[in-house]
C-alpha cells in the first residue's frame, strides 16, 4: 500500500547494516515496522490479481462511504413517521425514486440509512466474535492441559449448536436493541474461529524460535502477543471478513423476524415493515426489492474481499475456493 | 464454514490400519478401536444433549416478567386465577425442583405444556415434524445433488467460463437472505407480476379438500417455492465444499497414473478422483441436514408451512417459553445427531482414519 519509492532505498539500507554486523544505524523498532510495511505491500500486491476481491473491495469503499455521508445525503429526518414527504406505498416516481413505505417515507434515504445500522452491527458483532475466538483459540493452544480440555469442550458445544435458533433465543430473552443483537450474534459465531486459531498456535508454538523465546525468559503473556498474536492476525483478518458477511445476514434475520431494535430503521427492519403492511400479498414488489438487493451486494462483497484475502494467504486454495 | 466439516477424528488415528503379521490379528484390533471410537463419540453426544437440555432450561428463565402474564396475553385475570395458572404449570415451586421436575420428565418424553396451544409440547413437536422433513427432506436431496454435480464440473474445468459463472451464481445466491428470497418468489410466481400470473399457492401445505392421489399432488404443488427457496439458498455450499475437496485431489499422482494408462479423462473423473474428493463433503452432507432442520424456521415462516420452523416463530411471538424450550433441544438435537453420525460414518469410507 506504501509507494516504493520510498521503500526502495531502505531496504537496501537495512540489508547493509544487517550485514555489517549489529545495526547501529536502526533501531529494531523501525526495522520491524519496514518489514510489515513490505509484507503488506507483497500482500496488496497479490490481493490486487484476485478481480473479485478486488471488486468486492470497491463495492465495500462505496457502501461505506454511502453510509458515512447518510447525515449529509439524506439527514435524520428521513426515519420519521410523523412528517413523511409522500403519501401512504407510492410506486416509484421522480420524486421518490424508489417509492415510499407504509407511513410515506422515502424508501431510497430509508435504505442509505439503513446501510448505517446493518454496517455497524455486522462489523461490530464480526469483532466480537473474532475477538473471543482469537481470546479462547491462542490461550487454549498455549496453555495445554485441562484449561485446553475445557475449552475446546466449550467450543465444540458451541459448534453444534444451531448458530441461528441461539442467536434467536438470546435475542429474544434480552430487549430489544442494537446491543443484544450485537452480543447474540458474537456469541453464537466465536467457535469456528476459536478452532482455526487454535490449530494455527499450536503449529506457531511449535518452530523453534518460541524454544528461543522461552529460553530468553519470554513469559507466556509474551509469547502470546509477541510471537503467537501477530502470526494468526492474517487467519484472523481473513475470518473477520467472512464472519462480518454472515453477522450482516444474521441481522437482518433477527430484525425480519422483529427481534430487533423497533426505534432504527434497518434493512432487515424494512423488509419486516413491508411484509407487515401486505406489501407482498398487494404485489409492490419494488418494496421489497431495493433492501434484499443491498443486503445480498454487501454480504456478498464481504465474502469476496474474505476468500481473496484467504487465497493469498493460503495459495494452496485455490483462485475461487 | 468449511473448518465444521472436519470432526476430531485424529484423535482415533492411533491403530495402525494395514500392520500387524497374522491375518486375524489387525482386523481384530481395527475392530475394537472402532468399538472404543463408536463408544467415544456417543458419550460426547449424549453429554452435548444433556448440555442443551440444561442450557434450554436455564436460558429461557432469564426472560424478565412473569411468564404467566404471557399466558392471559394481557387479559384482565384476577390474582387467584393467576395464581392457579401458576400452579398448572408449576411455576410456584422453587427453581431447583423446577429443574429436576423438567430434567426428570424430559427424560420420559415430557415437555411441558405449551401455554398458548395448551397442548402437551411433544404432541405439536411430533404433528409438525413430518411436515418439516418433508419439506427439507425434498429441499436437501435436491442441493445436495445440485451442489455435488455442478461442484465436480467447476473443479474438473477450473478456471473456465463455466466454473467462474457457476461459483459467482453460488456466492452470490448463498449472500443473499432466503426469506427475502422466498418473498420475492411469492410475489411473482403466486401473486402475480405483469404478465405472469399466480402459478403457486402464496402459503401453507395443502389447499384442504382433497384426498388421494389430488392431496398428494396439492402438496407438491405447494412444495415447490419451499424448495426451490431452500435449494437456491443452500446449493453452493456444497457446491464450494466439493468443488475445493476436488481441486486438492486434482493434484494427485495417482491421477496422473491413471492417464497416463490411457484411461479416458471422463473415467479419470469419475472412477478416480470424484469417489476420493467426496469423502470431506460427506461429513458436510450430515451436517448440513441438520443445520437445514434448524435452518428452515424463515422458509416456514414466510411460506406459513405448518412445521417446526413455523412453529417455532408462532411460540417466539407470544413468548410460549415451553414451546421455545422443547423446540429448541430438538433443532439442537437434530444438529448433534447429525454430527454424531457423520463421526460415526466417515472412517468407515476412508480406511485412513480412524481405525
Amino acid at each position: 500500500m506504501t509507494t516504493t519509492e520510498s521503500d526502495g532505498p531502505m531496504t537496501t539500507e537495512s540489508t547493509a547494516a544487517s550485514k555489517g554486523g549489529p545495526a547501529t544505524a536502526r533501531s529494531p523498532r523501525a526495522l520491524a515496522w519496514q518489514r510489515r510495511r513490505h509484507s503488506a505491500a507483497r500482500f496488496w500486491k497479490q490481493y490486487r490479481t484476485h478481480h473479485a476481491g478486488v471488486f468486492g473491495l470497491a463495492a465495500l469503499g462505496l457502501c461505506a462511504l454511502i453510509a458515512l455521508t447518510a447525515p449529509l445525503t439524506v439527514g435524520s429526518d428521513v426515519q420519521s413517521v410523523t412528517d413523511a414527504p409522500g403519501d401512504p406505498m407510492e410506486s416509484p416516481s421522480t420524486e421518490f425514486p424508489l417509492g415510499t413505505d407504509q407511513f410515506g417515507r422515502n424508501l431510497l434515504g430509508l435504505v442509505v440509512w439503513g446501510a448505517r445500522v446493518s454496517l455497524l452491527v455486522g462489523l461490530l458483532a464480526a469483532v466480537l466474535s473474532v475477538a473471543i475466538g482469537a481470546l479462547i483459540g491462542i490461550t487454549a493452544g498455549h496453555f495445554k492441559g485441562w484449561y485446553a480440555t475445557v475449552m475446546m469442550r466449550i467450543t465444540d458445544w458451541f459448534l453444534v449448536m444451531p448458530t441461528l435458533v441461539l442467536a434467536i433465543a438470546l435475542a429474544t430473552v434480552m430487549s430489544r436493541s442494537l446491543g443484544t443483537i450485537i452480543l447474540a450474534i458474537g456469541v453464537t459465531t466465536w467457535p469456528t474461529t476459536a478452532r482455526l486459531v487454535r490449530a494455527q498456535t499450536l503449529a506457531v508454538e511449535s518452530r523453534p524460535y518460541i524454544e528461543r523465546a522461552k529460553a530468553l525468559g519470554g513469559g507466556h503473556w509474551h509469547i502470546m502477543t509477541r510471537h503467537v498474536l501477530p502470526n494468526v492476525m492474517p487467519l484472523v483478518l481473513a475470518q473477520t471478513t467472512l464472519i462480518i458477511s454472515s453477522a450482516i445476514l444474521a441481522e437482518a434475520t433477527l430484525a425480519f423476524l422483529g427481534l430487533g431494535d423497533p426505534t432504527v430503521v434497518s434493512w432487515g427492519g424494512l423488509l419486516q415493515d413491508a411484509r407487515e403492511a401486505g406489501a407482498v400479498s398487494a404485489g409492490k414488489w419494488w418494496y421489497l426489492v431495493p433492501p434484499g438487493v443491498a443486503i445480498a451486494v454487501v454480504a456478498l462483497a464481504f465474502t469476496l474481499c474474505g476468500r481473496a484475502v484467504e487465497s493469498v494467504l493460503n495459495p494452496k486454495l485455490g483462485v475461487a475456493r | 464454514m468449511t473448518a465444521e466439516a472436519t470432526p476430531s477424528l485424529v484423535e482415533a488415528t492411533d491403530g495402525p490400519a494395514q500392520a500387524g503379521p497374522s491375518v486375524r490379528g489387525p482386523r481384530a484390533r481395527t475392530r475394537t478401536a472402532y468399538l472404543r471410537y463408536v463408544a467415544g463419540k456417543l458419550g460426547g453426544a449424549a453429554v452435548s444433549l444433556l448440555a442443551v437440555l440444561v442450557t434450554s432450561f436455564f436460558l429461557f428463565r432469564l426472560i424478565p416478567g412473569d411468564p404467566v402474564k404471557y399466558m392471559t396475553g394481557g387479559r384482565q385475570v384476577s390474582a387467584e386465577q393467576l395464581a392457579n395458572y401458576r400452579k398448572e404449570f408449576g411455576l410456584d415451586l422453587p427453581m431447583w425442583e423446577q429443574f429436576t421436575d423438567y430434567c426428570g420428565k424430559a427424560l420420559t418424553g415430557d415437555l411441558g405444556t405449551s401455554y398458548q396451544f395448551r397442548a402437551p409440547v411433544i404432541d405439536k413437536i411430533t404433528e409438525a415434524l413430518p411436515n418439516t422433513l418433508l419439506l427439507t427432506g425434498t429441499a436437501f436431496v435436491l442441493y445436495t445433488a445440485l451442489g455435488i454435480f455442478i461442484g465436480t464440473r467447476s473443479a474438473w474445468r477450473n478456471g473456465g467460463l463455466s466454473d467462474r459463472v457457476n461459483t459467482g451464481l453460488a456466492l452470490t445466491l448463498y449472500s443473499i437472505p432466503s426469506f427475502w428470497l422466498g418473498l420475492l418468489l411469492i410475489i411473482v410466481f403466486s401473486v402475480g407480476m405483469g404478465p405472469i400470473p399466480g402459478l403457486f399457492p402464496t402459503g401453507g401445505m395443502e389447499s384442504g379438500g382433497n384426498e388421494g392421489f389430488a392431496y398428494v399432488m396439492d402438496v407438491a404443488h405447494h412444495l415447490i417455492l419451499p424448495v426451490v427457496t431452500l435449494v437456491a439458498v443452500e446449493y453452493g455450499q456444497t457446491l464450494l465444499v466439493t468443488r475445493s475437496a476436488l481441486l486438492d485431489e486434482m493434484g494427485s499422482d495417482y491421477l496422473t497414473t491413471a492417464r497416463a494408462k490411457g484411461l479416458r479423462d471422463d473415467l479419470v473423473r469419475r472412477r478416480h478422483a470424484v469417489p476420493n474428493a467426496l469423502l470431506p463433503t460427506v461429513t458436510l452432507i450430515f451436517i448440513n441436514l441438520g443445520r437445514t432442520v434448524a435452518g428452515v424456521i424463515l422458509v416456514e415462516t414466510v411460506f406459513s408451512w405448518p412445521g417446526l420452523g413455523g412453529l417455532f416463530y408462532q411460540a417466539l411471538s407470544v413468548p410460549d417459553l415451553p414451546l421455545v424450550q422443547g423446540l429448541f433441544f430438538v433443532f439442537a438435537a437434530a444438529v448433534i445427531v447429525m454430527n454424531t453420525l457423520a463421526d460415526l460414518i466417515y472412517p468407515l469410507l476412508d480406511p485412513r482414519v480412524g481405525r
